[in-house]
């Protein structure tokens, strides 16, 4: 069965918008990691839809270069939030507002 | 001893720099030591190379030593010179024997400050100034002097910086004298650019030659330096700072006084009396001023409330009578009522502050009375100082040297009549003030307990200054003064002294509440306010300078280019301010301004 390119890509540019408004409307720091983790693989899923319009092995490729990157990510990001947890006792983004102006 | 001439200033520097640098971390005890020793050590010089002076052959001509060539620049190269003669001998005695005694009891007057160290230092620094100024054989290097001289009393009289006040007074009176020292740079730039020499001995020499006598250039450069000896002296119009410089300690105004500063006017016109001697307006003006300062100071004295500011009016009056010596040309007269006046003045000042070192600083006088019993040491020194201020004849230092003054003022070709009956008027008033002092201070009724005891460190110097005070007018420079035609000149001198004596027994002791009634009538208010405040020429000074040239500075404070300037930096200063408002600490906010601006970039390059 093949999908189209534009299906594929209009989902890659949905699950891309419900990221970046997760990224933006969350207040919970895991919740914005796991927002930037649906955008990350909205853009692996751009790539290796493109990968397969034009029948080059690169598309795949990237994506897994994103996926690593998106590794990487996880461990420091949640290694940060543990550090944000035990400084602020909260989750909240807004907490860390301090270096304001 | 001549070769180790450059130890008497060395040594007081010496001492200031070892203070200045380790003085702080010094126990109490050595900084006295330091501050007061090195300074005992220079006297100990001083009296050895006067010996030497006086026994070797050329006694007349002085010894010069050249220690280096300061700057040579073409034909002109001024030296590190020093040179010691009879009027250099008697000055460097007087600065570093008295200099010596007050520090010494300063070592007790000072034992509960906490800037005892920074005191010693400064005073060392003063003594050290003084001495180059008067040791200079070149006139760049007096200036030096001149100038450490003006910068270290700058630091004595706010030496207590926290009130406000004694920080006003230190800078009235820099920005005082520095009006004379400019007169005095004026007059050295053009001695050298005219006579090619700073050299005092050359300047003597080519003064004569090169100007003739009543020359414009010659009484143009002596009227600068006498400019330059009005504002150090305290000399009328200059006068107004010394009063206020008593918000320094005690013993630093004995020092500013006796030894130091006031007296480098009168030094420097002796010095210079070669080239005044081609200005004979110069003189004549000096000597007015002279007659005129003493006139007025002394009338100020004796309406002082403040024991220290009438003992600073006492001074501008004295010095007044030095200048009306030099005016006619007495210069050894000048230069003997300087040392006589060195001795008694400090002992006036150290037993002024002895007394109020007793009474928790008491300075008025009105509060004080009837201290003859419970300080004999201090009043005894005081009546001893008093005298000698008021000349009392015969036994006085201070006789000797004021009948030479005033013999000399009416005998002398430039002196005149008229002169000669001011300072005689001068004389009466001096007693009249001096008496007054010591009637309000010792006698009638007690005011106030005293507390403590006097230590010997402020009781020796004391009874030394009083011991000179009163031998000091036996020395050879006062003979010679006895002549024929003198004697009715001493009787009228004496005269003028006893009487003044009298008559401050009687309106200040006898008829006090007489003379406070005549003192609180309107008449008697208004002059009695009038002579206390000094004239009225702070009050001049003030509506005439100060307060234009304040105005001056606010107006010109925002000159027509300072909008454009300003403007830049305001401009700037908005657009920082825009800018660090985006700065929110919010991260939803900056990852909304990434989305944004990927879109925007994005918008940007598909649809341009």
């Amino acid at each position: 069965m093949n999908v189209p390119f534009q299906h594929a890509l209009a989902l890659a540019a949905a699950l891309f918008a419900i990221g970046l408004t997760g990224v933006l409307m969350r207040r919970n720091i895991v919740f914005v990691l796991m927002s930037v983790e649906i955008m990350l693989n909205a853009a692996g899923l751009a790539f290796v839809a493109a990968g397969a319009r034009w029948g080059q092995p690169d598309g795949q490729v990237m994506f897994l270069f994103i996926l690593t990157m998106a590794a990487a990510e996880v461990s420091v990001g949640l290694a940060l939030v543990l550090q944000f947890y035990h400084r602020f006792k909260t989750l909240a983004t807004d907490a860390a507002g301090k270096m304001r102006g | 001893m001549a070769e180790l001439l450059w130890l008497i200033p060395a040594l007081p520097f010496a001492g200031f720099l070892a203070l200045a640098l380790l003085g702080s971390r010094m126990p109490r005890p050595l900084v006295a030591t330091i501050g007061a020793g090195t300074v005992g050590l220079s006297a100990l010089a001083a009296i050895a190379a006067s010996l030497a002076l006086a026994g070797s052959a050329g006694a007349e001509e002085g010894i010069t030593r050249t220690l280096w060539t300061w700057i040579s620049v073409g034909g002109f190269a001024p030296a590190v010179a020093l040179r010691l003669d009879a009027l250099s001998a008697v000055m460097t005695l007087v600065v570093t024997i008295v200099g010596f005694l007050i520090l010494l009891y300063s070592t007790e007057f000072m034992a509960g400050d906490e800037g005892y160290s920074r005191f010693f230092c400064c005073m060392d620094l003063f003594v050290g100034a003084m001495l180059t100024l008067v040791l200079a054989d070149d006139l760049l290097l007096l200036y030096l002097g001149w100038e450490g001289v003006g910068l270290s009393s700058y630091l004595l009289i706010g030496f207590w910086y926290k009130a406000e006040a004694n920080v006003r007074a230190a800078r009235k009176a820099f920005i005082v004298t520095r009006v004379g020292d400019t007169a005095f740079a004026l007059g050295l730039a053009l001695i050298a650019t005219q006579l090619g020499t700073l050299r005092i001995q050359e300047v003597a020499e080519r003064a004569p030659l090169f100007w003739g006598a009543g020359s414009g250039m010659a009484v143009a450069a002596a009227a600068l330096m006498l400019g330059g000896a009005l504002g150090k002296s305290a000399q009328l119009p200059l006068q107004t700072w010394l009063p206020d410089a008593m918000a320094g300690p005690t013993p630093v105004s004995a020092l500013i006084h006796a030894a130091t500063m006031v007296t480098a006017g009168v030094y420097l016109i002796a010095r210079m009396h070669a080239l005044f001697l081609l200005a004979p307006v110069v003189m004549g003006a000096t000597a007015v001023i002279g007659a005129a300062t003493l006139l007025m100071a002394g009338l100020s004295a004796l309406t002082q409330s403040d024991l220290k500011r009438a003992l600073a009016y006492s001074t501008i009056s004295q010095v007044g009578y030095m200048f009306l010596a030099l005016g006619v040309g007495a210069w050894s007269a000048a230069i003997f009522h300087f040392m006589t006046h060195a001795f008694f003045k400090s002992l006036l000042f150290l037993a002024a502050g002895a007394v109020s070192m007793r009474l928790r600083g008491e300075h008025d006088m009105f509060r004080m009375g009837g201290l003859r019993r419970a300080l004999p040491g201090a009043f005894w020194a005081f009546v001893i100082g008093a005298a000698s201020l008021s000349a009392l004849p015969m036994v006085t230092a201070g006789f000797y040297s004021k009948e030479m003054i005033l013999e000399r003022v009416w005998s002398s070709p430039r002196g005149a009549g008229w002169l000669w009956a001011a300072g005689l008027i001068g004389a009466l008033i001096t007693a009249l003030y001096a008496f007054r002092m010591v009637f309000l201070v010792f006698f009638g009724e007690k005011r106030q307990e005293t507390e403590g005891r006097s230590g010997a460190r402020v009781m020796f110097p004391l009874a030394a200054l009083a011991a000179l005070s009163i031998g000091g007018g036996f020395v050879p420079m006062s003979r010679g003064t006895w002549e024929a035609h003198a004697l009715p000149l001493t009787l009228a001198a004496s005269l003028a002294s006893l009487l003044g004596i009298a008559g401050a027994w009687f309106l200040f002791h006898r008829r006090r509440g007489m003379t406070e009634r005549l003192a609180g009538s309107p008449a008697g208010a208004l002059l009695r306010r009038f002579w206390a405040g000094g004239w009225g020429f702070d009050q001049a000074y003030d509506a005439l300078l100060v307060r234009p040239f304040v105005r001056l500075t606010r107006a010109s404070r925002e000159e027509f280019a300072d909008p454009y300037s300003k403007g830049v930096a305001r401009t700037a200063g908005a657009l920082h301010h825009l800018l660090s408002r985006t700065v929110t600490g919010q991260l939803r906010w900056y990852a909304m301004a990434i989305a944004a601006g990927t879109i925007l970039l994005i918008g940007m390059a598909v649809f341009l």
